[in-house]
């Protein structure tokens, strides 16, 4: 009785959005008299950081330090219409909305801006620190707060705008299944090495490595989160979830986390990432979400790496113990694969 | 069903309370409190969401009987930080992105905070140890480790 | 210890990384809130009088109601209301109906029928829950249990009970047929033509999304004639709208409030605990919450639902895969929500991120008496890509080449075409292949390690070629006979080049200005790839990737190719609005009336380059 290392690939790409559209996002932006901005969205953070995300996105639009937009969400009494937060949509359908708002807010900034300092709003530059100033001409400058008071006290104009992103529903062809999809797509590969017991079957992830290519990390922090929460999501996927572990029937199926099994904090993998960012055209920014495709390639990797191990394959998940030791008594013994 | 009238302290402060027998805790401190961080994950006692200390313990407060903490000491979230100052605990959550959706994150506080006041400087298998009573669904666990090795004024690099 | 890198080098002059915010490691907005526990979730707003609502759930899998009695569960203490099917004013819905896709087909409470187990049958509206657990235990509730179906391809058998009445045949419909299509190429021709035909099949059991916090709602009345609702919900609007129809109220009258949701992973998207919450304080003129405790959100809130894929590969000697087929089966449970959506969705990723000339699929959402299934982290997409990855690795083993190698011999490139009949474009499998060899020091050959993703396309591989299609699977045609599942023999030929005309882009900003310019975007992929752009390179022998070759973003008609595929990859019909390029984008100024003398002063009333055109441009005080 031994234990087996093993080593798996497997890599993926993934569509960000509804594959055929018909999601619509809006955001809404407007300033406060001193020069603050409110991003209103009916957006939902459910963990993976919408609301941090449209923060950034706006500030960086508007051209304002990011302390200075607070993003309000998920009142349907004041955040215009948003589908949701699924398909890997938030960030882009979103992101986008929020950046048309924050376009359109800017714009009446610096009109406001040009008016008081009396050049051409054209002419108008923000430092990303709370100014604006004649562009080549650092000194000629007003700030955004006194920007704001002005539009408000003096101009008698509203800094906001409006922000709307739609990719119409595109339809599929019954015959030949013709579609026109989503044309932004996120990437991943990814190296699983990994441990099999042959005597219990069980299996100890020891390492992964991957690269993820994420059209731009708008927030290197968050993608970093998503990453390896995910991996350890595909993890559990692979060696231990399920709702019916019988499944086609629907015998004993868990009713709690004592009998739903997931990794715990004993079991963390250390994962070494790569980000790669080519940034899509129609995405803001060029950011594509992570979210939900990094968990994909763990699954089949691990899968891989199990038969490199002792040349089970498993083509049913999770692979539990059990059908591991299966396998290996059905070959008559582990048959460990070449070394990579 | 009858209403006993218990007294404790929440977080330094006297609490006295109507409660029926097989109230529990969680539910007691939510609404009839008004202490709404311990929080409701499966009332079963698996998921950790609802830790709270009692004098000094962590405990699972969704299977505590609110009747049996009738002269103890509570301690929850609420009284992590000392008024706007952060408990070194939710800076180290904060720097260490520890958080995603953050329904967890008052249970493994209270779970993280029980270890270092008995545990100052533990080694990375106590503080797993800890928390394993805790299931957090979005970060795998990683950043919350490293988050309570640092504020216990250690590296992340921590070893077993 | 984990780590991360950034590859910056990669992909450099397509991007501009100079920003002030974006990219930043900028803290989280809500973790303040997180880490003092004052984050408010939709069950930490606090209501006087508030009711709990539990529910009666079938424990047959199929079953006919004869009669419910619930005089018992009325008598009890803390009872307020007892909810009928009846109670609900429009009982049939399914989800994607607000987008327009599908029939309604599910009840929020069952009346008549139950068709999985846990499906709701009464709900009790009590002063505690667990009073209202003690009603639910007392109601009784006559059951005339029916055959039930649990496996997919049994359900698809003639004879095989109906699960769902809306969809008697147990099949959601695509068009004529019982299940979604996907046609290109010959995969037949391109078996007789192998070297190796590789085969297998894969099965993903179902999955929970397990949100540390479960699914639930506080609905209470407002003081407009409104109601309120605190909601987990991860689609706001869904829910609102939902809710409406389920109601038959106009959406106005709801008030939703979310956005702070302790997890979600898919699992809450279907919104079922808004309108019963909204429906009990409407029953009782007081607030209402409906929470699933952990056994319902595990057992019967909707998992990622089981799917079975069986590939089979044509593969050449070296390895190229020239043709693939696959057959796959959703297993939606007892009604649609949203697996519907996830077969085209997975429909459109096939044969994954690989140029294959030939690929045929039959998708299958297949109605069981199970737990309806629903979206969860990678919907459409997990369960295929583990069935095409495992899949992968076996191609390499029987061919004898490196597992990474093969995939980026058969990855798919910048201008390459989908067997869906769009081109591709912003690829990068390449690339991740390569970071990832390396630094999982997995030694791969000096080929792979050139090749990229931006060459390799050329115009054979940018083209769409005869296809033969079937009318195999028409709706209802597997009532009265077996057929196998599996993609059938062509029995008519699509010509190459045939397409209808449109891509896929956005309806575009408002105004023109409301978008900024691809280069304050960071974008600088038309200057990038303008310098790729090359002289078409003639026709490869058979589209090989060619990792020295260069690029073809967008390759222009060949000569040598065969007329049908010179229509590619342009649309050839008139009416074909051009293919959307990124950017670049509007530009943001006006012409101006008077030119803008920049050394002038600046006097009011002239209209300035750079005036919003929603603004006065002539603006007096």
């Amino acid at each position: 009785m031994a234990l087996h290392k093993g080593r798996g690939f497997a890599c993926i790409n993934y569509p960000i959005g509804m594959n055929l559209g018909g999601d619509p996002s809006q955001a809404l932006v407007h300033s406060t008299p001193d020069g603050k901005f409110m991003v209103t969205l009916s957006a939902i953070d459910l963990g993976q950081g919408m609301k941090s995300v449209t923060r950034q996105i706006a500030a960086e639009t508007l051209g304002v330090p990011i302390e200075d937009v607070y993003v309000d969400t998920a009142d349907s009494d004041t955040g215009p219409h948003d589908m949701g937060s699924f398909a890997s949509r938030g960030t882009h359908r979103v992101g986008n909305a929020v950046i048309r708002a924050a376009t359109e807010a800017r714009q009446q900034m610096l009109e406001a801006a040009a008016e008081e300092l009396e050049v051409n709003a054209g002419d108008l530059d923000t430092d990303g620190k709370g100014n604006i100033h004649v562009k080549g001409a650092p000194g000629r400058s007003i700030t955004v707060s006194e920007t704001a008071i002005a539009a408000q006290f003096n101009q008698g104009r509203t800094l906001a705008g409006r922000g709307i992103f739609l990719i119409p529903k595109s339809d599929v062809n019954d015959e030949t299944g013709e579609m026109s999809t989503v044309t932004c797509f996120a990437h991943a590969a990814l190296v699983v090495d990994l441990t099999v017991d042959d005597e219990t079957g069980e299996v100890k992830v020891d390492e992964i490595n991957s690269a993820y290519e994420v059209g731009r990390a708008l927030n290197a922090r968050l993608v970093e989160q998503q990453l390896i929460g995910g991996a350890w999501m595909g993890v559990s996927h692979a060696l231990y979830e399920t709702t019916e572990p019988y499944y086609p029937e629907r015998d004993h199926g868990p009713v709690d986390f004592l009998g739903y099994q997931m990794p715990g904090p004993g079991e963390i993998v250390p994962h070494n990432i790569a980000i790669l960012e080519r940034p899509a055209a129609d995405a803001p920014f060029g950011g594509k979400g992570p979210g939900e495709m990094c968990a994909n390639p763990v699954l089949p990797a691990v899968a891989n790496a199990i038969y490199n191990a002792v040349g089970v394959r498993c083509d049913r998940l999770p692979i539990t113990p059990e059908k591991i030791l299966r396998g290996i008594q059905a070959n008559g013994g582990a048959r460990p694969q070449a070394r990579r | 069903m009858a209403r006993k009238p218990i007294s404790f302290t929440l977080n330094g402060n006297e609490v006295s309370i109507f409660v029926g027998e097989s109230a529990n805790l969680m539910e007691e401190l939510r609404r009839n409190v008004g202490d709404l961080t311990p929080k409701h994950g499966c009332g079963q006692g698996t998921c950790g969401a609802c830790t709270v200390m009692v004098d000094g313990e962590p405990q699972l407060s969704c299977i505590t009987l609110a009747q049996s903490v009738e002269g103890r000491s509570i301690e929850t979230v609420t009284g992590l930080s000392q008024g706007p100052v952060l408990h070194a605990l939710q800076q180290a959550f904060i720097d260490g992105f520890a958080a995603q959706c953050g329904f967890c994150t008052p249970g493994m506080l209270m779970a993280a905070k029980a270890l270092l006041d008995r545990n100052p400087r533990p080694s990375r298998d106590e503080v797993i140890e800890a928390i394993s009573g805790n299931i957090c669904r979005c970060t795998g666990y990683e950043p919350i480790v490293d988050a309570i090795l640092i504020a216990s004024g250690q590296s992340r690099e921590v070893r077993r | 210890m984990s780590s991360v890198e950034f590859r910056k080098d990669i992909f450099a002059d397509e991007r501009d990384d100079d920003f002030n915010e974006i990219g930043k490691p900028r803290i989280r907005q809500d973790i303040l809130g997180h880490v003092t526990g004052r984050s408010r979730y939709y069950d930490d707003h606090l209501f006087d009088g508030l009711l709990h609502m539990r529910c009666v759930r079938s424990p047959h899998h199929h079953a006919r109601i004869r009669s419910v009695d619930a005089s018992a569960a009325e008598r009890m203490p803390g009872v307020r209301r007892i909810v009928r099917p009846s109670d609900v004013p429009n009982n049939l819905n399914t989800l994607l109906s607000l987008i327009g896709f599908g029939r309604d087909d599910e009840p929020l409470i069952a009346s008549g029928k139950v068709a999985y187990r846990g499906e709701p049958v009464l709900v009790i509206i009590a002063e505690t829950e667990a009073q209202a657990r003690a009603a639910c235990n007392a109601v009784r509730v006559d059951w005339e249990v029916l055959p039930h179906v649990l496996d997919v391809e049994e359900a698809i058998k003639p004879g095989a009970p109906t699960v769902n009445e809306t969809y008697p045949n147990n099949t959601f419909d695509y068009g004529r047929f019982d299940h979604q299509k996907l046609r290109f190429g010959d995969v037949r021709k391109a078996f007789r033509e192998a070297a190796h035909v590789v085969e297998a099949e894969y099965q993903m059991s179902p999955i929970e999304q397990a949100p540390v916090e479960t699914c639930g709602a506080i609905a209470a009345p407002e003081t407009n004639d409104r109601y309120l609702c605190h909601t987990g919900t991860q689609a706001l609007f869904f829910s609102l709208g939902t809710t409406a129809k389920l109601l038959d109220m106009p959406s106005s009258k709801l008030h939703f409030i979310g956005g702070t949701v302790g997890g979600g992973f898919g699992g809450k998207v279907d919104s079922l605990t808004e309108p019963m919450a909204v429906l009990g304080a409407m029953l009782t003129g007081r607030p209402v919450k409906f929470q699933w405790d952990r056994e319902e959100e595990m057992q019967v809130g909707a998992p990622r639902g089981g799917e079975r894929w069986r590939i089979r590969d044509a593969v050449t000697a070296d390895g190229h895969i020239i043709g693939r087929e696959f057959t796959g089966f959703f297993d939606s449970g007892a009604y649609t929500r949203l697996s519907s959506y996830a077969i085209q969705k997975g429909t459109g990723h096939l044969p994954g991120p690989y140029w294959i000339p030939n690929v045929a699929s039959n998708i299958y959402c297949v109605f069981t008496n199970r737990t309806p299934a629903t979206a969860m982290r990678g919907f459409g997409i997990t369960g295929v890509d583990f069935a095409i990855e495992c899949h992968m690795d076996r191609v390499a083993e029987t061919v004898g080449i490196d597992p990474i190698e093969l995939r980026i011999l058969n990855s798919y490139r910048d201008g390459d075409m989908k067997p869906h009949r769009r081109l591709a474009k912003n690829c990068a499998l390449v690339e991740c292949c390569q970071v990832v060899a390396e630094k999982a020091k997995w030694p791969i050959s000096q080929e792979a390690r050139s090749a990229s993703s931006l060459a390799g396309s050329s115009p054979e591989r940018a083209s769409i070629p005869d296809t033969a299609v079937d009318e195999e699977g028409k709706i209802g045609d597997r009532r009265n006979r077996e057929i196998d599942p599996a993609p059938a023999p062509g029995t008519k030929t699509v010509p190459a080049g045939t397409r209808q005309p449109g891509e896929m882009k956005d309806a575009g900003p408002q105004r023109p200005d409301m978008m900024p310019d691809a280069a304050a975007l960071g974008l600088k992929r038309d200057q990038a790839s303008a310098q790729r752009q090359m002289p078409a390179a003639a026709p490869s022998a058979r589209g090989a990737p060619q990792p020295v070759a260069p690029a073809q973003v967008r390759p222009a008609a060949p000569a040598a190719a065969p007329p049908a595929a010179a229509a590619q990859p342009q649309p050839s019909a008139p009416a074909a609005p051009p293919a959307r390029e990124p950017g670049p984008a509007p530009s943001t100024g006006q012409p101006a009336e008077v030119p803008y003398q920049p050394d002038k002063p600046f006097q009011r009333g002239v209209r300035r380059p750079g005036v919003s055109p929603f603004l006065s441009g002539s603006r007096r005080r």
